[in-house]
Formats: structure tokens, C-alpha cells, sequence
């Protein structure tokens, strides 16, 4: 089932420079997508619309088949819920005055669902392996991965479609960054994640599809296997050659 | 081989708090280290002890000898001389090493004149200007003399890292400190710096202190590696080994970590 769908879509801020050009891609249920680009690629642009923060300029953005009206509010309410998004910076994403319950039942309140909100905060917590108490407490009292998997608490509790994640361990330790993208694996078992990194790895890890975004244009597309084997773009081959690796054992 | 740098029962404290304890390490002339941890481990806090920049309110302990001078307890006025001379620092974010309302040449022609001066060799405006030419295209900056004209927001982040490689080149030091050089670049950007790094250092039989939290972006440049945890040391050998046969859980459990993604690259699920 496809659950978004962008055909032609190109961007420009403004009328002014292209930012995205002829982009075609569908996001199917239950098959992660990685999307892989370097500074400059668009590939913030291209988060963009995929949740509805911008207009296209030229092509379609459609939610199960059905193009995105920014003008209609139930259509939107209903787009909103299936598509939440976690971003890099765990310290700047959630809103230090508010404890952890508020911040997670977010969702639920602005998108009025009719739910227990306390079970549902609950059960989000304990998806992401954070005690029960921590719904009491403010996040600065947590660590980076810590206030991470509170974002992704906030993400899942109006159980979403898909979650959008845009670099969601650049910013933490390797340890840490281990244990988050082990957490994100378990959820995609629920849920489609679309992952957006500059590193080729971490998508490596969690996306069946992959995307290579250059200046604005899809160099490559496909499965992620058959892309890291047999990189048919050059740009795709130099990203894969300037991945740092570790020494060969032995 | 001299040592050019000695650490010994280095320990950094606050009134409150240690943060590093018990660090003891050297680097020989012209050797590449690379220092492992990750956040609030204490790697750029021991770095800048070596550097003899640490705020004032820390108490330092132990000893740091630098090229045959004492940096713990010393004087900023003794100090100054060694910086530049002796040691040179490149940072993560290329934009605090650079004065944003100055032109990039500029910026490398001061570094090279007070080199000059230093040396009792002062060089006129010409051979200045010509020197910071030959710094930028030593680190491979295309189009030198438009790029020495360029304030650093006009250049791309990468171009600003080489910029300020070049100033720490341009001091010409015995010992070069890099502080996570490359986290903030993109990785095509990155493994470019890395092998701009590596040959320059090694061209110039300097010593490096690499430090990152990344460990195959370490074994890229170093040759030998310290691992620190909680400011503590808690492992060190040649890279080789080190990635290889980890003896402590906590390096065996960053190898694995590591070893994962590259894994990934060459088998996506």
C-alpha cells in the first residue's frame, strides 16, 4: 500500500532557486526509506513536503492517494496523525518547560483524539524503554538519548504510519547512537520510517529502500542492497568510498 | 625518537569535581595520536591543558611537558611563545578559529608574519602574500588567490577547515592538535580533510593529537590510540591492534558499535 506518494514534485523558495527537481518517489507500508544526501542536496527541502510544511512548486504530494490539501482541516488533522517526525537536536526539540507527560500527549491534544490520554503516554513511554516516572519529570533532567526517545515517545503516541526521522543520532554518542537505532528497528515492525542522513550507514541499517539526493536531483534510487553492492551513480560511488572503515581484522 | 610531548598524572579538577584523573601519555617527534572518548569523557579537556588553555577556575595537576617546557602552573606570557611555535590547534567548527569581518588571506598572512618576526626573519608585504598563496594551495584550496580575497562566509565549511589548517600550518609547529576536525563536514568533505591531514602531518614530520569520538575516522590518520571514559584512561595501543583485540568492555563494545555500521555498508538487511 502506498502511503506517500510525490510525482514530479519539483521546489524553488520564492521563484527563486530550484531547490528540488522532478522528484518521484513512493513510500509503500512496512518498507523503510532512506534518504541520503550531503549539505546543499535538499534533502531538508524535501523533508519539508513531505510533512506538509511546504508547497510544491511544480507536481503532486499524495497521502493514500489522495493529493495533500493544506486547505482542508480534517484531511490535514488525519495527515498530521499518520505522519509524525523526530528531529536532530534532542535539546532545541522539546519545549523545557512542560514535563515529559505534556510533552508526549502533545499530539493527542492538538490533534483532538479521542483517547485515555494518560494510557497512551504510558504506553509510548514504556515503547521506548523510559520508566513510568519519567512522565513527571522536565527534559533537562535526561541525557541526550534519553530526551531523544522522548521525542520518539511524542512521535509514536498518536500511532502514526510513518515516522519521519531527520538525522536522529547525529548528535550522540556512538554507544548511544547503537541503542537508538535498535529501538527505531523494533518500531518498525509497527510503523514505515523515512530516514534522512547524510550518513549512508545508519540508513544502511534501517531501510529496505534507499535514495541518493544530489543538488536537488535523485541521482539513484532502489533497494539498499542492491545500491551499496553495484552504486551504478558516480556520486553514489563516492559517497560509499568516503565512508570512513575500520582496519581489517586479522 | 625525541618526545615531543609528556603527560604525566595528569588530573584536572573543579572545586566540586574531577574530571581527569591519573592521564599519562607521550607523543614522540613526528608520531599520530589518536585520543578516543566519547561527550564528557574528558578528551578536549586534556587537550586543552596541553595547550594550556583550560579556564581558570580548574585546578590542573601532574605534569605536561611540552618541547621541554613546563605547561602546568606556567605563565600566559611564557606560554604564547610555545603556542604557534611548538603547537598549533585546529577545532571542530572552523568558524571560531576564523575572524569573520577579515579577509582569509589576512588572516594566514598574520599568522605568517608573526612566524617571521618570531624567527627574526621579518618578510616584506610580497613575500607574505606569496607565502599565504603557497600555504592555500598546500592545503589544496582551489582558486588561492580568489579564496585569499574571500571573507570566510563567502566559502564553503569545508574550504574554511582548510583555511584554518592552514593558519595552524602557517606557525609551522612541532606538534599539531585536531579536535574533531571533520565532525561537522559532510563525509565526502571529511574524507577529504582526513587525507589533506594525514599526508601534511606526516610530509611535515609533525606530531598529532587526533581526537574523535569516531573510531575508523581515527584509524584513518593515527597510528597509535588512547581510549578515555569518564577521565580516565582506560586503554591504549597501536591502532591496529587496538581495533583489533580490544581488552576492555567498554573499547570491545565501541569496536563492535563500529564494526556494525560497517557491516551494514557491505550487507543492508
Amino acid at each position: 500500500m502506498t502511503l506517500l506518494d510525490l510525482a514530479g514534485v519539483s521546489f524553488a523558495y520564492g521563484g527563486g532557486k530550484t531547490i528540488l527537481q522532478n522528484i518521484d518517489l513512493s513510500i509503500q507500508a512496512g518498507s523503510n526509506l532512506g534518504i541520503v544526501g550531503e549539505s546543499g542536496s535538499g534533502k531538508t527541502t524535501l523533508l519539508k513536503l513531505l510533512l506538509g510544511l511546504e508547497r510544491v512548486s511544480a507536481g503532486t504530494v499524495s497521502f493514500r492517494d489522495q493529493s495533500l490539501n493544506t486547505g482542508n482541516r480534517s484531511f490535514m488533522r488525519g495527515f498530521r496523525r499518520s505522519v509524525q517526525a523526530v528531529f536532530q537536536d534532542p535539546y532545541s526539540s522539546l519545549d523545557p518547560r512542560q514535563r515529559v507527560f505534556d510533552i508526549i500527549a502533545e499530539p493527542l491534544r492538538s490533534l483532538k483524539i479521542e483517547t485515555d490520554i494518560a494510557n497512551a503516554v504510558a504506553d509510548a513511554l514504556r515503547d521506548v524503554d523510559l520508566p513510568g516516572d519519567a512522565a513527571r519529570r522536565y527534559p533537562h533532567e535526561f541525557s541526550g538519548g534519553q530526551r531523544q526517545r522522548i521525542a520518539i515517545a511524542r512521535a509514536i503516541v498518536a500511532k502514526p504510519d510513518i515516522i519521519i526521522a531527520d538525522e536522529v543520532v547525529s548528535a550522540l554518542d556512538l554507544s548511544t547512537r547503537t541503542r537508538i537505532i535498535d529501538l527505531m528497528r523494533t518500531l518498525s515492525s509497527r510503523m514505515t520510517f523515512i530516514v534522512v542522513s547524510h550518513d549512508i550507514a545508519l540508513v544502511a541499517l534501517l531501510c529496505e529502500q534507499l535514495v541518493v539526493l544530489e543538488k536537488g536531483l535523485i541521482v539513484e534510487k532502489g533497494v539498499t542492497r542492491d545500491l551499496l553492492v553495484r552504486p551504478a551513480h558516480p556520486y553514489t560511488q563516492k559517497l560509499l568510498a568516503s565512508m570512513p572503515r575500520m582496519p581489517r581484522a586479522g | 625518537m625525541s618526545t615531543l610531548l609528556s603527560v604525566d598524572k595528569l588530573e584536572i579538577r573543579t572545586p566540586g569535581r574531577t574530571l581527569v584523573s591519573d592521564i599519562s601519555f607521550s607523543i614522540a617527534a613526528g608520531e599520530r595520536i589518536g585520543l578516543i572518548g566519547e561527550s564528557g569523557s574528558g578528551k578536549s579537556l586534556t587537550a586543552l591543558a596541553v595547550l594550556g588553555l583550560l579556564p581558570e577556575a580548574m585546578r590542573v595537576g601532574g605534569s605536561i611537558l611540552l618541547d621541554g617546557h613546563q605547561v602546568i602552573g606556567a605563565r600566559d606570557r611564557d606560554l604564547v611563545p610555545l603556542r604557534g611555535a611548538s603547537i598549533a590547534a585546529v577545532f571542530q567548527e572552523p568558524m571560531t578559529a576564523l575572524d569573520p569581518l577579515m579577509r582569509i588571506g589576512h588572516q594566514v598572512g598574520e599568522v605568517v608574519r608573526r612566524r617571521a618576526t618570531r624567527d627574526g626573519t621579518a618578510c616584506g608585504r610580497e613575500e607574505v602574500s606569496q607565502r599565504v598563496l603557497a600555504l592555500l594551495e598546500r592545503v589544496a584550496l582551489p582558486e588561492a588567490h580568489r579564496i585569499a580575497r574571500a571573507f570566510p562566509h563567502e566559502i564553503s565549511g569545508g574550504q574554511r577547515q582548510r583555511a584554518a589548517i592552514a593558519m595552524a600550518l602557517a606557525c609551522r609547529p612541532k606538534l599539531l592538535i585536531a579536535d574533531e576536525p571533520t565532525t561537522a563536514l559532510d563525509v565526502t568533505t571529511q574524507m577529504e580533510i582526513l587525507k589533506l591531514l594525514e599526508g601534511l602531518v606526516r610530509h611535515e614530520a609533525m606530531g598529532l593529537l587526533f581526537i574523535s569520538h569516531d573510531l575508523p575516522v581515527v584509524a584513518s590518520v593515527a597510528t597509535r590510540a588512547l581510549v578515555m571514559r569518564h577521565g580516565r584512561l582506560i586503554e591504549e595501543g597501536p591502532v591496529a591492534t587496538l581495533f583489533d583485540q580490544p581488552s576492555h568492555p567498554y573499547t570491545k563494545s565501541l569496536v563492535a558499535a563500529a564494526r556494525a555500521f560497517d557491516t551494514a555498508l557491505e550487507m543492508a538487511p
